[in-house]
């Protein structure tokens, strides 16, 4: 394992963190409910009647934070190396494995940690596991593309 | 009144949420990947993401375990599951490969969706379809 110096961006990195926490605070403090996205967004797929608006204010909110970026010309790059192909595939995975496992990384990774939920550590554990085997597959073992 | 500054609150969470992301360097799929890429030239950044954020949110979360109602007067909806069965295990698993093969889990990507990069709608189409088929199997836990 090799660092990358060059692109490595603890400052900026740990200032994102904070606001993300930030976030995740005023959501359970605040409103009483746990700031995880494909939960969120799943409450919009399956809707209930009432449990609506709430999703879609904060998604909006989420979505705007890039248009922002762009209008200031601060947007960094969104560079996006796999093909449609496996966009698709990946896209039909996240979907199905955050739902099935109740969380994606915001949900499991962020809140569940910081309550130090035994489900929400296993299923970190098991999805950062994966995604490092992913990467090892597609970019060294010379069977991905 | 009230009914606005929640409604406010709610959408500022969601800007800060998506500029922390942003500042992380979250949004960029590329630099998702290096993070995962543990046998090649890692770049550790995303680990003080979470860390940042982690730290934050413990504070958060302990004062919401002593209190039943939010500052909104809402009920505090923590899920008190503990069981570790195959569905939490599989689904997490498959949603890693799907975040290591495109470096894109859901927060980012929908954030991503303003910058109006078409492949991260076609990502985002897919999660929703992936979404929904777990669901319509009603496969969770709760």
């Amino acid at each position: 394992m090799t660092i990358d110096w060059a692109h490595f961006t603890p400052l900026w990195s740990s200032l994102g963190g904070l606001l993300v926490g930030l976030a995740a605070s005023i959501f359970i403090l605040f409103h009483g409910r746990i700031m995880g996205v494909s939960g969120i967004l799943g409450g919009l797929i399956r809707p209930l009647k009432g449990d609506i608006a709430w999703r879609i204010i904060f998604l909006s909110g989420l979505i705007s934070a890039p248009i922002g970026a762009q209008v200031l010309g601060l947007m960094p790059a969104v560079e996006i190396n796999a093909s449609p192909i496996q966009l698709i595939i990946a896209g039909l995975l996240v979907g199905f494995g955050t739902n099935l496992g109740s969380g994606c990384t915001s949900g499991h990774g962020v809140c569940g940690i910081a309550r130090l939920s035994p489900r929400s550590i296993t299923a970190t554990l098991t999805f950062m596991a994966t995604g490092v085997m992913t990467v090892w597959v597609v970019h060294h073992s010379g069977f991905g593309g | 009144m009230n009914h606005l500054v929640r409604r406010i609150s709610e959408y500022l969470a969601g800007l800060i949420f998506g500029v922390g992301l942003i500042f992380g360097g979250m949004t960029n799929p590329s630099k998702v990947i290096g993070f995962l890429d543990f046998f090649g030239v890692w770049d550790p950044s995303l680990a003080f993401v979470m860390g940042g954020a982690v730290i934050i949110s413990f504070l958060a979360f302990r004062g919401a375990k002593q209190r039943e109602f939010s500052l909104f007067g809402r009920v505090i909806m923590l899920d008190d599951l503990k069981s570790i069965d195959l569905r939490l295990v599989l689904g997490s698993a498959l949603f890693g490969i799907g975040w290591g093969l495109s470096g894109f889990c859901p927060g980012p990507a929908i954030a991503s969706l303003g910058t109006g990069e078409w492949k991260v709608f076609l990502f985002v189409i897919a999660l929703i379809i992936g979404s929904w088929v777990a669901g319509r199997l009603q496969l969770r836990t709760h």
